[in-house]
């Protein structure tokens, strides 16, 4: 099938695509490196001089860095920690027989649908208003202090709408998985005589394996760099309580017009997003492989 | 005996399963039921769940606060646009891949899928100076090419591992039936390929239409889409609970619809066809 002509209409079909796509990694990226190196604030147009690493000096042992290095990994990893917990969960008992079973389906994929800036304000004023909120309101119905989450938990609050975002993900993904656990392997575990219990951590669970790989790291991928819920719930305060590196980014391109600390920044994040990609182009790649 | 107790089981699954599901679902539901409220309802405590004066006004007012139609239409345009620049670059490299691989095959596109693992805020930067030097900030050309380039890794994986399932035996018999090559891919090819590029439509056009970097980064007003009008009702003004839920309702009904018919082709796309 392949000859040669076929090879070079192939190169030419697949042409575009590749050099586009190369340009639009590639000009960018070294544009950044190269503003990186700069003193360079938009409000002094024409004031640029080469200042070598010194931005990376600045932008690394800022503690605005450290702590928004702290709040990224806490957020990825706790909505990690959520999604694929409650995935797993849900996955399950959506594998089983369930009345309406379709209906409940939809239900639990929806949120994924909803678009960043809806969800961060539906749960802000909707439910976690702390005077005519939904959950305000639960609380002081059992008795409870109304907890005014933007507040008292800045961070909690948008790991909680983050998550919810995602955990239809996780739980899409994993019940994709366990319905493809074929009938043949359950039969054989049952005439085998396995247990509920034996039959899920023996076959289900290592089952299971690969497709939470595949989502933590997908996840990763775009927990590194959830931006528009903190731009419209908390603008990434209060102080920096929930400002990750991608807002942090963000704030001091687009608010403090300082170009070469903001490529610093922005250099650092591909670096960070680097070390998770590497991992999931290897497992990726394995399975193209099979 | 053994038929009792599966039946209990059933019914207790169901209830949990129902449970669940309710409450995953319900901040979206919150948010239709008070998008029909009147503000003062929509604050009001204890909060009304179904019986309450059910009123279109805040739709109306949505309509007329921030011209929901126009922001509409931006979202059509750039979702519509981007999906289409996006698998006018990608079909005929997907194509070609499964089609006429050669030993480099593999590397490109595991060098694509990494292009997306680039944070956009390592590229905000520039990207921001170059549009803003070219006239492109806030212009539907700009954001569409930049949406497209985003989900184009993703767009050309998807296709390549629906276009990689077609046999390529069916086009040996084709040529030995004696059909040309412009009939092959008519007749062929073609309706063999066309549920694989729907789908694939229909990924991109969700992620496109919820993308909330480069919308809320890029635009003001001129192509603004329906994140940047939701954006705007990010601080507060007087009683606006209702009002945010009519434009949020009328923000994600549209591709919460797309969503719901194409959940199954989604796993595929997101997971680079790792899981199917």
């Amino acid at each position: 099938m392949s000859t040669r002509e076929s090879r070079t209409a192939g190169r030419i079909l697949a042409a575009p695509s590749i050099v586009l796509l190369f340009i639009w990694m590639i000009v960018p990226l070294v544009m950044t490196l190269y503003f990186s190196t700069l003193r360079y604030n938009l409000l002094n147009p024409g004031m640029e001089e080469f200042v070598g690493l010194e931005n990376y000096y600045w932008f690394l042992t800022d503690p605005a860095f450290l702590t928004a290095l702290q709040n990224t990994l806490v957020l990825v990893g706790s909505v990690l920690m959520i999604t694929v917990g409650g995935g797993v969960l849900l996955a399950l008992l959506l594998d089983q027989p369930v009345l309406g079973q379709p209906i409940v389906r939809l239900m639990v994929i929806a949120p994924f649908f909803v678009m960043p800036t809806v969800s961060a304000l539906v749960w802000k004023n909707l439910l976690m208003h702390p005077v005519s909120g939904l959950f305000a309101w639960l609380a002081a119905s059992v008795g409870l202090k109304p907890v005014d989450w933007f507040a008292q938990a800045p961070l909690l609050a948008v790991i909680l709408i983050v998550a919810w975002q995602w955990l239809p993900f996780a739980t899409l993904i994993l019940l994709t998985a366990l319905q493809s656990l074929d009938e043949e392997q359950k039969e054989a575990a049952e005439m085998d005589g396995a247990g509920a219990f034996s039959f899920f951590f023996h076959i289900v669970l290592p089952h299971l394996a690969r497709p939470v790989t595949v989502v933590i790291l997908i996840e990763t991928i775009f927990l590194l760099t959830v931006f528009a819920e903190i731009l419209v719930t908390t603008g990434g305060g209060p102080g920096l309580a929930t400002t990750n590196i991608a807002f942090l980014v963000y704030a001091q391109a687009l608010l403090q017009y300082d170009v070469g600390g903001a490529s610093a920044g922005g250099i650092v994040a591909v670096v960070i997003a680097n070390i998770v990609a590497f991992f999931l182009v290897r497992l990726v790649g394995k399975n193209l492989e099979a | 005996m053994a038929r009792k107790q599966s039946l209990q089981r059933k019914a207790a699954v169901t209830l949990l399963a129902w449970a669940a599901a309710l409450v995953v679902f319900f901040p979206i539901l919150w948010m239709v039921l008070t998008s029909f409220k009147t503000e003062l309802e929509a604050f009001s405590i204890p909060p009304k769940f179904v019986f309450f004066d059910w009123t279109l006004e805040n739709y109306e007012v949505v309509q007329t606060r921030s011209d929901y139609v126009r922001h509409a239409v931006n979202s059509v345009i750039l979702a519509g646009g981007s999906t289409l620049f996006a698998l006018l670059l990608a079909v005929p490299a997907a194509w070609a891949m499964a089609f006429a691989p050669t030993e480099r095959t593999r590397g490109t596109l595991l060098w694509m899928l990494s292009t997306k693992m680039l944070p956009p805020v390592g590229v905000l930067v520039p990207i921001y100076l170059i549009y803003r030097d070219f006239g492109l900030l806030d212009s539907h050309a700009g954001l569409i090419a930049i949406l497209a380039m985003g989900n184009l890794p993703i767009v050309v994986w998807m296709l390549f591992t629906y276009f990689k399932e077609i046999p390529k035996d069916i086009l040996e018999a084709a040529r030995m039936d004696g059909a040309t090559t412009v009939k092959e891919i008519v007749f062929v090819l073609a309706p063999m390929a066309v549920p694989g590029i729907a789908s694939t439509m229909l990924l991109n056009v969700i992620l496109a239409w919820n993308e909330a970097f480069w919308t809320l980064n890029l635009t003001t007003s001129d192509a603004a889409p329906l994140t940047m009008f939701i954006a705007s009702y990010s601080s507060p003004e007087g009683l606006f609970w209702a009002k945010l839920s009519a434009a949020s309702t009328l923000a994600i009904a549209p591709i919460l619809i797309i969503g719901w018919l194409s959940q199954r082709q989604l796993v595929r796309g997101l997971t680079f066809g790792a899981v199917k």
